[in-house]
């Protein structure tokens, strides 16, 4: 069983449905109980940067999380999930993140079209497990204004926007994150779903 | 490279999809979620779920296919029709819709853009446009399905909405619509040139050229297409290989 953390960033029902299709057992969660048994973490999140750290302050959950992220738990954030991993973020003003992973999350610096929405394809960047059932150029779903540094050691895989290497899928230990929206990017979202699932299960 | 997105739109009433609206004599075709999921096959990009129905008591139903809808499909779902207060939006949020579209109760109440967006994030905020000729010609806002000219400018409406915090416009041209005669080129560029989030394109579509045309002549991120596919007259399939022989990119499975 794995938790999805419910600090109200969201519909977060849509990742439970993907994580049933691919019969992943799930539940929505901020209990510190479910979250101590849980064999995995998704943290997902559409919002704001800010108001997500200081839900996740609120609800006591950052401690709990460092403790599941130090005890080697599988976790796993998803668009703004997967910006609160890093150090900082400018979103509105400067709040401090989870930080495990090394960077900081800033707007897109582009004259392209903002949010970036929509489907992008995937470069590969450093191998990991999460990609053992995607090729490269494979598309996904993204929808964001802010990206995370390009951080050569943390960042698995890239998509390109507006003259732009965009972190996609970025990841380090126990702790992956993915800027686009698995849930939503069709099949190939669920084979990374489910190569999760089985690192998870490993 | 981002893609071209291609996204069916369902007229919904009395929880059945049927034809478009500016046609006269609704018949129901069938189930909206049956028919989004074989959409989600052919590599629809996402799916816009227009609710039609007039009163309060079938929202139950909308609610109840939304919820449907998104437990079988892995593409976002947009859904619009009577959304009016913040409260509304929360709730097709919470039935498990990603975006949100607003027409009338944006050009009613801008603020809401700006609420919604602050609460939800402007990515699932989307104001439905429809635009339309007056009789000099100028480019201006209707609702009421086009019979009331509301007097905004078109294009200082797109802007303003950019400005209040919306993540995306859906530009429909009144004038095209139900004609099956092509997009509008000429306000889809005048709009698409003029705000900086994606604009999806809609009315007019009768052919696989027609969308070839809109994404070859305006700069638009995404073509809305009903009619077309609820009559098989084209696949999302056949569409997208016409696209890319024209090198306009678009995502294919499997290809």
């Amino acid at each position: 069983m794995i938790v999805i953390i419910d600090y109200n960033v969201g519909n977060v029902k849509s990742v439970l449905n993907a994580c049933k299709r691919i019969g992943l057992e799930a539940i929505i969660s901020r209990d510190e109980e479910e979250i101590k048994k849980a064999k995995g973490i998704i943290l997902p999140g559409v919002g704001s940067f800010a108001v997500a750290m200081e839900n996740l302050k609120k609800y006591g959950l950052v401690e709990i999380l460092n403790d599941r992220k130090e005890n080697n738990i599988p976790i796993i954030g998803i668009c703004l999930g997967m910006q609160i991993l890093f150090e900082k973020g400018f979103e509105v003003e400067e709040c401090k993140g989870l930080g495990y992973l090394k960077g900081n999350v800033d707007m897109i610096k582009t004259t392209e079209k903002l949010p970036h929405m929509g489907w992008n394809q995937l470069y590969f960047n450093r191998q990991n497990q999460i990609l053992k059932n995607i090729k490269e150029l494979e598309d996904v779903y993204f929808v964001h204004s802010f990206m995370a540094d390009f951080n050569n050691e943390n960042v698995i895989a890239y998509t390109e926007y507006g003259g732009m290497k965009i972190p996609a899928i970025v990841g380090m230990d126990n702790v992956i994150g993915c800027q686009f929206h698995p849930e939503k990017s069709g099949e190939v979202g669920e084979r990374i779903l489910k190569a999760w699932k089985e690192i998870v299960e490993c | 490279m981002l893609r071209k997105r291609i996204i069916p739109c369902l007229d919904i009433k009395n929880g059945k999809v049927v034809k478009g609206i500016n046609f006269v004599g609704l018949t129901d075709i069938g189930d909206p979620v049956d028919y989004a999921k074989m959409y989600e096959l052919q590599c629809a990009d996402e799916i816009v779920f227009l609710d039609i129905t007039a009163s309060y008591e079938e929202r139950a139903i909308i609610k109840d296919i939304i919820e449907k809808g998104a437990n079988e499909l892995r593409i976002p779902l947009t859904v619009g029709g009577g959304i009016r207060t913040l409260n509304d939006f929360r709730e097709i949020l919470k039935s498990g819709a990603d975006k949100v579209s607003i027409n009338s109760a944006a050009v009613k109440n801008p603020e809401l853009i700006t609420e919604a967006s602050k609460e939800f994030g402007a990515q699932c905020v989307v104001v439905a446009i429809d635009g339309k000729r007056d009789e000099e010609g100028n480019f201006k806002v209707f609702v009421k399905g086009g019979r009331e000219n509301t007097g905004l400018d078109l294009v200082e409406w797109a802007k303003k909405c950019e400005e209040l915090g919306a993540g995306e416009i859906l530009l429909t041209s009144m004038d095209a619509d139900g004609t099956k005669k092509g997009y509008d080129i000429e306000m889809t560029k005048r709009v698409v040139e003029n705000v900086n989030i994606p604009v999806i394109a809609s009315g007019g579509c009768g052919s696989i050229q027609d969308i070839v045309q809109v994404f070859k002549e305006t700069n638009c991120d995404a073509a809305l297409v009903a009619s077309l596919f609820h009559y098989k007259e084209a696949t999302i399939d056949e569409v997208k290989e016409e696209l890319e022989k024209n090198d306009i990119s678009v995502r294919r499975i499997n290809k």
